[in-house]
This record gives C-alpha cells, sequence and structure tokens, in this order.
C-alpha cells in the first residue's frame, strides 16, 4: 500500500482524529457509551491503521515495543495504586470517597483514573499483540 | 443478516473472504445490540470484534496463507456433539424467564439500587461505567489483569520465536477480551 497516495493521505488525516476520538471516548465515558476499555481499543487502531499504510517500522520509531509492553503493565499498576491511594487515605481499598471532600467528586476522580489505568492496559496489550502478529512473519504493508 | 453471514463463514474456503465476513458479521452484532439499548457493549463489540481482531486476523493470514484446506475428517462426529449440546442448551434455556420481564429475578436483586442510587452515591449519569468502575471495581481490576495476562502469554508464545529464529513455532493466541 505504500504506493496509494489516497489512502496514504487518508491514513495520515484521519490518525489525529481517531486519537482525539478516543480519548472523547474515554473522558466522556460518565456522560455517553464507553470508557477506558473502548478508548484503548479505539487508541491502539490509529496506531494499527498507521502501521498497516506507512509500515511497521515507521510506527515502531514512533511507538517502540518495549513502550506498549510498559504501558501494558503500567495500566494495571495505575488501577491498583489508586486502590492503595485511597487506603492511605482511611478508606476502602478503591474506595473513591476518599479522593475529595465531596464523596460525589471523588467517586469522579476515582473512575477516571481506574479507567485511565484500563485504557492504558488495553493500548498497551492490543499494540503489542499487533506488533507481534505483524513483525513476525513476512507482512509487508 | 446475522445468520446468513454465519452460514457464508462456515462455507468459504477463501480465509480472506472469511476474515472480512467476521468483521461483518462483529458489526451486525453490534448493530443488534444497539437495537436491544446494550450501547456500551455495541461500542467494545464495534471497536474490538469488527476493528482490532480483523486486523489482527489479517496480519496472521499474511503468515498462513489465503486457503483453508479441506479437513482430513468426515463431519459427522462433530455435527453430532455438536447437534446434542445446542439440544442441551435449548433444553435449558426452557426454565428461563420470559425475555424482558420486569418480574426476573435480576432485575430485583441489586440492580434496583444501581438504578436508583448510583445517581446520589456515584454522581454521574451513565449508570454502565458507575457500575463497572465504582461498586464492581474489583472486579474490573481482575479484568484489567486478565487483559493483560493475556498479553504476556503471546508474548510468551510468539516473542520467544525471534529470537531463536531456527524453530518457527506456529502461530497461536486469541486476543484477550476482558
Amino acid at each position: 500500500m505504500r504506493e496509494e497516495i489516497v489512502v496514504r493521505v487518508g491514513a495520515k488525516v484521519l490518525t489525529p482524529f481517531i486519537i482525539m476520538f478516543a480519548l472523547y471516548v474515554h473522558f466522556h465515558g460518565d456522560y455517553s457509551p464507553g470508557g477506558g476499555f473502548q478508548a484503548g481499543v479505539i487508541l491502539a487502531a490509529a496506531f494499527a491503521l498507521l502501521a498497516l499504510v506507512y509500515g511497521l517500522e515507521a510506527v515502531q520509531r514512533v511507538l517502540p515495543p518495549w513502550f506498549a509492553q510498559m504501558c501494558a503493565g503500567l495500566g494495571v499498576l495505575i488501577y491498583a495504586g489508586v486502590g492503595v491511594v485511597t487506603v492511605l487515605l482511611g478508606h476502602n481499598y478503591l474506595g473513591y470517597g476518599a479522593l475529595a471532600h465531596d464523596p460525589e467528586h471523588g467517586q469522579h476522580y476515582g473512575i477516571m483514573a481506574v479507567e485511565l489505568g484500563v485504557l492504558v492496559t488495553v493500548f498497551g496489550v492490543m499494540v503489542t499483540v499487533f506488533y507481534l502478529f505483524a513483525g513476525r512473519g513476512t507482512m509487508k504493508p | 443478516m446475522l445468520g446468513a453471514a454465519g452460514l457464508a463463514l462456515l462455507r468459504i474456503r477463501n480465509l480472506f473472504a472469511v476474515v472480512m465476513l467476521a468483521g461483518i458479521y462483529s458489526l451486525l452484532s453490534a448493530g443488534l445490540f444497539t437495537v436491544m439499548d446494550a450501547v456500551d457493549v455495541a461500542f467494545t463489540e464495534a471497536a474490538v470484534g469488527a476493528g482490532i481482531s480483523t486486523v489482527l486476523f489479517l496480519a496472521a493470514l499474511a503468515l498462513a496463507g489465503h486457503h483453508e484446506n479441506k479437513p482430513g475428517h468426515t463431519p459427522l462426529l462433530p455435527m453430532l456433539v455438536v447437534v446434542i449440546t445446542g439440544a442441551a442448551l435449548v433444553y435449558g434455556t426452557m426454565d428461563m424467564p420470559g425475555f424482558g420481564d420486569p418480574d426476573n429475578p435480576v432485575h430485583h436483586h441489586v440492580a434496583d439500587h444501581y438504578l436508583e442510587e448510583s445517581p446520589h452515591e456515584i454522581g454521574i449519569p451513565n449508570v454502565v461505567t458507575a457500575v463497572l468502575a465504582s461498586y464492581r471495581g474489583y472486579d474490573t481490576m481482575g479484568e484489567t489483569t486478565v487483559v493483560f495476562a493475556a498479553a504476556v502469554g503471546v508474548m510468551l508464545l510468539l516473542a520467544g520465536g525471534v529470537r531463536s529464529r531456527g524453530r518457527a513455532g506456529r502461530q497461536a493466541g486469541e486476543e484477550g477480551d476482558g
């Protein structure tokens, strides 16, 4: 697909919007369908699209495999870390009410934080799996 | 349309067409979920089933070739097993309460509490997110860990072959779906 100019330009134009949409899905997850899991998948899809069009090496220069693998672990740590923070603040594990004076606001922050953990993990996992599949054989983009 | 796509999936031997049909099947199921008012599920199905899975299958196809060989055995025994299992499952649904019946037990355990109290306790309009991340926070953490574990498994299976190129293993592993 390297020579198809429509595909190349189209992918380039679409990518920022896909990433923006992923962030929208994440931060608007309180009010509309969506959340960390869907956002992570969409974010990973943006990089998969780039890899399909521009080739794996070009994308791995932007997003190296070690970074994606680190993300996969980091998300779980974020999620579990929120729980530890609430324990240190004197509430139950993952009792988000501890995170702000008003328990409702605390719930907001807590949900955002754990969904961020889900997003980071899902993004890292999807990109890692895609890299492994695509980078394994003779996949010519 | 779902049935037609499913049947075509079974009959076609060109794997490229099968992958595309699987994507269409996922998209149709996403539409079905939307009709049944499960928009969060539909969203996930569209993003994972129709999006990422298709790309992963294509990447696997680039490794495995485009044509599926004819099976060497007769399909009678698998058919028998499938029919018996399917009959058992259908028999199992006989005792289930009617679909959408407001008196179903599932609607009277904790669902009332979630629907009535979550605007005060959690303060966000999307009840699905409230249940997922707050009431069922431990479960979601477990799911995140499962997704992570799936990635570790795929890495062990696939990335190991990169170092020792001599014995190229078969591609394996499924995408982890929390």
